[in-house]
């Protein structure tokens, strides 16, 4: 079995995405040795309410993202609303460029730069949600050589997401909410114990994350 | 079956190394013949930017818009519209507006003559709304705005003054939430289709270019606003226009930037204090 060594994930959602995320973030170790970033989308006026809800559930460190805020292994960088967020390497960037499909953040946009930052570093995961974002992004990783996981949408608040985003790569892992963290944990880089958390992969510090 | 979406990004056969390699001879092409400097803009929404306009344009690679923008400068100038433009509206983030009105108004109180820079005015809408905030505090008859944009064809719609009257119920309630305490319909005039905007509000204002990549300081500012427009430049670049404010700011100057924008990852994070924990609203103190 060749271990594949991956860069970060990124998650995006929809409709019912509170809860889907607070049960993925609340079931992540908080040493988790990958940066998370996640959008979900809300409304243009939304606060900083997500970020406290989903922090109230973890040990991992949540935080809407600033513009060039460098990854973090164990973060979780949230989308701010009316921003997209972009994955550059080694950090998050954000612009106000019109809204994708009426959505600002835009999943497509931010999987899309992942995919093509990191290519088969990313894991890209499509949660419950009510509509079809994400779908072409997470084609995108896939197609880029990352790893593509669906949602269950029998398990989803709502399976239009989901559904959408396995019609548009039928090689992804379709699994249950709850089996998600527990997959993700097995695919990250070991978080031993043993080693001290200096030298721990950071996204950051690695300039080649390519090849 | 959905609709096909299309992402703002390469074909997939294009190799990601090809394409960094295009897009660095793109812009050093536009800087050397056009003068206009890209090259450190921020890699992630520049590229989306550029493979929209290979997409508008009907072409396939970032070396065919490169011929085609060195060869026809209409060309180029709808790229120049494509990377230069940014997004905006009256009293945008009304709680930055509130935040100002109580954390700096009473620092402007104790200056006999207030200049603003506003870096990076697009088409003015922001510009206006600090207008009218410093009109409501008694302070825009000693105030000066000087609102800058690299863009001439965004700075004539802003000195023309007139927007989108289907925007303005938005507007309305931007304002509104930002902390006016008239009625915003007193600061326009509804003519056909379009919004002009009050000319007592004209008074204070100057619109004119300033490139913040090329050019120099050109006043002391009592405050700089500067919001969204820095997340579209690289560190390095970001870094030395935080020079240019930090030069153009008078001691106990404010500089405020976009909410999700910050002086953290800059070297100038210890020559400021913030004024308040969530508003990027800092003040100059050493």
């Amino acid at each position: 079995m060749t271990a594949r060594v991956f860069d970060l994930v990124v998650v995006g959602t929809s409709w019912g995405g509170l809860h889907a995320l607070t049960i993925l973030v609340s079931s992540l170790p908080a040493a988790f040795a990958l940066p998370l970033v996640v959008v979900q989308h809300r409304g243009r006026q939304g606060d900083s309410l997500l970020a406290s809800l989903l922090q109230d559930h973890t040990g991992l460190r949540v935080a809407e993202a600033e513009d060039k805020e460098p990854l973090a292994p164990g973060h979780v960088h949230l989308a701010p609303p009316d921003y997209h967020l972009l994955v550059e390497l080694g950090y998050c960037s954000l612009t106000t460029d019109p809204a994708v499909r009426y959505s600002r953040p835009s999943i497509d946009v931010t999987f899309e730069s992942a995919a093509d930052t990191y290519g088969k570093g990313v894991i890209g995961i499509v949660l419950t949600g009510a509509n079809d974002d994400g779908s072409a992004g997470l084609r995108r990783i896939a197609d880029r050589g990352g790893l593509a996981i669906v949602q269950d949408p029998a398990t989803a608040t709502s399976a239009i997401m989901p559904e959408a985003a396995r019609r548009a790569v039928p090689s992804a892992r379709v699994l249950a909410l709850e089996e998600i963290p527990a997959f993700l944990v097995a695919l990250a880089p070991s978080s031993s114990a043993s080693q001290p958390p200096a030298s721990r992969r950071s996204v950051a510090s690695r300039p080649e994350p390519r090849r | 079956m959905a609709l096909p979406v299309t992402l703002a990004a390469a074909p997939l056969a294009y190799d990601p190394e090809l394409e960094k390699v295009e897009i660095a001879l793109l812009l050093e092409g536009i800087y050397r013949h056009y003068g206009f400097d890209f090259r450190a803009y921020a890699y992630a929404s520049l590229r989306r930017r550029v493979w929209k306009r290979i997409q508008a344009e009907r072409l396939e690679t970032v070396s065919a818009l490169q011929g085609r923008v060195l060869h026809d400068r209409a060309a180029m100038e709808r790229l120049l519209l494509d990377l230069s433009i940014h997004v905006t509206a009256m009293f945008r983030d009304p709680d930055f507006y509130l935040t100002f009105r109580r954390e700096v108004v009473p620092l402007l109180r104790t200056y006999p003559f207030i200049r603003v820079w506003h870096a990076g005015c697009a088409t003015g809408e922001e510009a206006y709304s600090m207008a009218i905030l410093l009109m409501e505090e008694g302070l825009y008859d000693r105030s000066r705005i000087y609102a800058t944009d690299i863009n001439e064809v965004v700075l004539q719609q802003a000195k023309a003054g007139i927007f989108p009257l289907d925007r303005m119920q938005e507007y309305t309630q931007n304002y509104l939430r930002a902390g006016g305490t008239r009625s915003f319909s007193e600061y326009y005039t509804a003519k056909y289709d379009g919004a002009l905007i009050a000319r007592s509000l004209f008074r204070n204002i100057v619109f004119s270019q300033h490139n913040l990549v090329t050019d120099r300081s050109f006043a002391e500012c009592n405050v700089i606003l500067c919001r969204n427009v820095l997340i579209y430049f690289d560190k390095t670049l970001q870094t030395q226009v935080h020079g240019l404010f930090y030069d153009s700011l008078v001691t106990f100057g404010v500089l405020a930037l976009g909410s999700k924008e910050s002086l953290r990852f800059s070297k100038f994070e210890e020559c400021y204090e913030q004024l308040d924990s969530r508003e990027k609203i800092y003040r100059k103190v050493k």
